[in-house]
């Protein structure tokens, strides 16, 4: 049995006088302990989508389930299986560590002492605040002691909203190390991000913009598929080496990508010589072919949508 | 105007600036220089002190010891001079969602002491070149999240300050649109304005002129990300910051 | 089922708890308002001053008018020539009660043994005029019973008392009732209003939906603490009517108490579905404060008589829980009325309490509301 399967599912908002299709008609599936990641900026539908697969919101169209149980009929029996970390901090501010664990291990109907083993090695690091308000920890730990709170009655599927937005880079690495061991322990997680470098540490990923998938692949297959020839070109002065670019013909794209800028040849047959001749840049380049990763993949998607 | 003469190739300048509070010092004693039109990187981890210390360039907070000067006026004794030549852009604040473009617009320049004239000069201008004409009595809350993050950023030029204060503005912003975002810094710094930028993609450190990085309320490396990356021997600025930040023994947010 | 009640119950006193501010203003309002009335009420009774009006100009009258005047309660301003100059005293504020004694007072006790007496007093402020009258009533019925020392006929002297501009004396002795109904209000609906609704605003309710708390549960769970606080200041509140203001309870203490829980409850009840059907705090405070305290305030009676009221007002004064426990009170409080006369108006209230919590169970949704 999949853990989630969907069917045509889909959401409208009415935002004062427009009707904004938030999520458009969308179909998978995914595995038992299958590490699944939503990514897309905002706006994109993840919130949404995620909502419809917690029961919290109900869709205009389709059919899902959770666990083999139906999102909307079955509501009650889902609720009591699954982890859900919301987009926003949602614990109490002003109830300790160790308060919001025990409250939320409570209202489902288990100790802590119960599943520790599931949350010990992220709870040994919030350990020392255990008295600590939750409102005054910083973004990482708040984001950790989210986590075990979902987790605190061992649910089957566990549902994160963005967990790592605003939380620095060190923070954001922890974290993603911890979802790969509950993973482990075959808990099924779908995780929604912004950060299109988190998509290598899923299994699988689905690209979405507009309310709908660009890609739904392992991020390693996404990247094979992309068909285009990619250069990285780098320069003393980048910014009038990229106006320079987007001028040029048998370009297709060019856009800064970290300390290069990558173009994206229209045609294959067009080699790197080809391509400094027509820039007849005064300044020294460096042009070298590159590897895409996700986030190519992804711009490349959005131009072509 | 006291200060002007001493500092005028520098936008911003800070020497041991400092801030506690309490026993916690968030800021422990930050020196850096920033020069007119240079777009400068202020990393840090969570906690870091990245906030309290743009609080106190901007006029916002009172340094407990050190000093800055911002566009030449001195942080602690002329903060309302900083005011009239900064211009400020966050993802948390900038826009009302419940007033259209055009509103915004005015409301700001407004704020700014713009005449009429300028206004309407300056908006048609603005519309234009972000592509809002047909969008301009729209509210702002219907916008996708790209398109507000470039209106407000528009708009916090509108006064043409001197300096841009940009915290983490491209936020959850698509990858595409950020990259437009940065292409609108570079112009902005083409101009003259200096750029004083937080972000948490570390791709975009890459395009800062310099980037600073602090950890536990200190700045533990400044530099163009070239001689960050070779002092650290790393291959991205990703590597070079968590190497930095995991030093970091501070927790507190 | 259990342990899931009370560890919901246990949060939220953390909550109220933790908030030391409105913790303060929870305890501290009622005793504060029943301190400034208590004090309004007990202050100025010292030397009142006052005017007389001697038409009768004999020993008798002179005599009364000495025991007046060394009393330490009223200093005598002016005498007046005759009582229609009393209402230009009056609205001068100069005095506050005027004594009208008639011509032939003397020789009217002497040969009839009966005397009368006029006491006019300005009942703008209800508490001051009707101490005043009484403290006037004790004198000259001291002073009756020097006179009738020895004497086989006595002699009665009937004060008439006049309360002038407010001839029903409203509020006097009743602002106790009228604080324990606003106070309860404010606690129990205000508070537990905002109670639900801050949990949709930060975004706490989305985690306690996708949760198998039952909606019924997460109500009563709420309501409990604030429950427990609205019975510390029904204590309070009667704590310091008996002992500090000197206002006796006539009725039973046990069936005081158990109506004003009632009430608590009703305004719980209310206040959640004030929560229920709003989605920020600010709103839930706005109808809170202006949909039920002003007309809490208005239309129960306790400011403002209702028999006086236009029909329509009165109407709707009987939807206003506070209306029902105002008379309560005063019955029991004051009156010492017994079950027997306020079934009815308790009845009221209990079936107001099951519309309400009925409603706000159906209206909590188990789903979030879109947006």
């Amino acid at each position: 049995m999949k853990s989630i399967s969907v069917n045509n599912l889909s959401k409208s908002f009415i935002n004062g006088k427009e009707t904004v299709e938030a999520v458009k008609p969308l179909s998978f599936e995914i595995d038992k302990a299958e590490l699944f990641g939503f990514i897309g900026p905002d706006g994109a539908g993840k919130t949404t989508l995620l909502r419809m697969l917690t029961t919290l919101i109900i869709a205009d169209t389709g059919t899902a389930t959770v666990d083999g149980l139906d999102v909307v009929n079955d509501y009650k029996e889902i609720r009591k299986r699954v982890g859900y970390m919301p987009g926003k901090f949602s614990l109490y501010q002003d109830l300790s560590v160790q308060e919001n664990l025990e409250f939320f291990a409570t209202i489902f109907q288990t100790t802590v002492k119960e599943n520790y083993h599931l949350i010990k090695d992220i709870y040994d690091q919030l350990a020392p605040f255990s008295d600590r308000p939750a409102g005054k920890l910083s973004g990482g730990m708040k984001q950790k002691l989210a986590l075990c709170c979902a987790l605190i009655h061992k649910p089957t599927v566990l549902f994160l909203d963005e967990p790592t937005t605003g939380v620095d880079a060190v923070s954001r690495k922890e974290f993603w190390e911890m979802l790969k061991r509950l993973k482990e322990q075959g808990i099924t997680i779908l995780v929604s991000t912004p950060y299109m470098d988190e998509a290598s540490l899923c299994d699988r990923v689905a690209l979405m913009q507009d309310g709908k998938f660009l890609r739904i692949d392992p991020p390693s297959q996404i990247i094979k598929n992309y068909s285009k020839k990619l250069l990285a070109v780098k320069g003393k002065e980048m910014f009038p080496l990229l106006q320079h670019l987007k001028q040029i013909d048998g370009i297709e794209m060019a856009y800064p990508f970290g300390e290069y800028h990558h173009v994206v040849l229209q045609n294959d047959a067009t080699s790197i010589d080809q391509l400094k001749s027509k820039l007849q840049s005064t300044q020294e380049l460096e042009i070298k072919p590159a590897t895409p990763d996700i986030e190519d993949c992804f711009i490349y998607a959005m131009q072509n949508n | 105007m006291q200060k002007a003469e001493e500092n005028t190739q520098y936008a911003i300048t800070a020497k041991n600036l400092t801030k506690a509070f309490g026993e916690f010092i968030a800021v422990d004693h930050i020196s850096f220089n920033i020069k007119q039109g240079e777009i400068f990187g202020f990393l840090g981890a969570n906690g870091a002190g990245k906030t309290t210390a743009m609080r106190m360039l901007c006029g916002l907070s009172k340094p407990t010891s050190g000093e800055a000067t911002v566009a030449g006026f001195d942080v602690s004794s002329n903060p309302e001079s900083i005011k009239k030549n900064i211009g400020y852009m966050s993802q948390k604040f900038s826009l009302y969602e419940d007033l259209t473009v055009m509103e915004n617009i005015r409301f700001y320049a407004g704020i700014y002491g713009l005449s009429d004239k300028d206004i309407k000069e300056k908006s048609a201008h603005l519309l234009q070149h972000l592509h809002l004409d047909h969008e301009k009595n729209k509210l702002v809350g219907s916008l996708p999240l790209g398109w507000k993050q470039k209106l407000s950023f528009s708009i916090a030029l509108i006064h043409e300050p001197k300096i841009v204060f940009l915290d983490e503005p491209t936020g959850g912003v698509d990858p595409l649109t950020r990259r437009e975002f940065w292409e609108m810094i570079y112009e902005a710094s083409q101009r003259g304005t200096t750029l004083f930028v937080t972000t948490h993609y570390m791709d975009e450190a890459e395009y800062c002129h310099r980037v600073s990085i602090m950890v536990d309320g200190s700045i533990a490396a400044l530099g163009t990300p070239a001689e960050l990356k070779k002092q650290y021997e790393a291959e991205s600025m990703n590597d070079v910051f968590l190497h930095l930040a995991r030093q970091a023994t501070r927790q507190a947010d | 089922m259990k342990e899931q009640f009370l560890a919901f119950v246990k949060k939220e006193w953390f909550h109220i708890w933790r908030d030391k501010k409105t913790l303060f203003i929870l305890f501290g309002l009622p005793i504060v308002q029943i301190l400034i009335f208590g004090f309004a009420l007990t202050n100025e009774i010292k030397n009142s001053r006052i005017a007389v009006v001697d038409q009768s100009k004999d020993e008798t009258s002179q005599r009364l008018i000495d025991r007046i005047a060394s009393s330490r309660y009223f200093d005598i301003e002016e005498f007046l020539k005759n009582g229609d100059e009393a209402d230009g005293a009056f609205k001068r504020g100069k005095v506050k009660l005027v004594l009208i004694i008639p011509e032939n007072f003397g020789s009217s006790l002497k040969h009839t043994n009966h005397g009368a007496i006029q006491v006019l007093a300005d009942a703008s402020d209800p508490n001051t005029a009707s101490t005043l009258t009484s403290y006037m009533q004790a004198i000259v019925g001291d002073f009756q019973s020097d006179l009738n020392e020895g004497k086989k006929l006595p002699y009665s002297i009937v004060p008439e008392v006049r309360m002038l501009y407010n001839p029903q004396l409203k509020g006097a002795y009743n602002f106790v009732p009228g604080v324990m109904a606003m106070v309860l209000m404010l606690i129990c609906t205000l508070m537990t209003s905002i109670a639900i609704v801050k949990e949709k605003e930060t975004g706490t309710m989305e985690v306690l939906l996708v949760s198998p708390l039952k909606p019924i549960l997460v109500i009563f769970a709420k309501s409990t603490p604030y429950l427990f606080l609205s019975f510390i200041n029904i204590a309070s509140i009667l704590l310091l009517s008996v002992f500090v203001l000197g206002l006796p309870i006539a009725g039973s203490l046990m069936l005081l108490i158990a109506l004003s829980l009632l009430f608590s409850v009703a305004c719980l009840s209310l206040g959640m579905l004030i929560s229920t059907i709003t989605d920020s705090q600010q709103t839930a405070m706005l109808i809170s404060l202006m949909g039920l305290f002003l007309p809490t305030l208005m239309l129960s009676g306790f400011m403002f008589p209702i028999e006086n009221m236009p029909l329509p007002l009165k109407i709707i004064s009987n939807v206003v829980p506070a209306k029902w426990y105002y008379f309560i009170v005063k019955s029991v409080m004051i009156k010492g009325v017994g079950l027997k006369i306020i079934w009815k108006e308790a009845l009221v209230l209990t079936l107001m309490t099951i519309i309400f919590l009925g409603l706000s169970i159906k209206n909590y949704k188990v789903r979030l509301a879109l947006k």
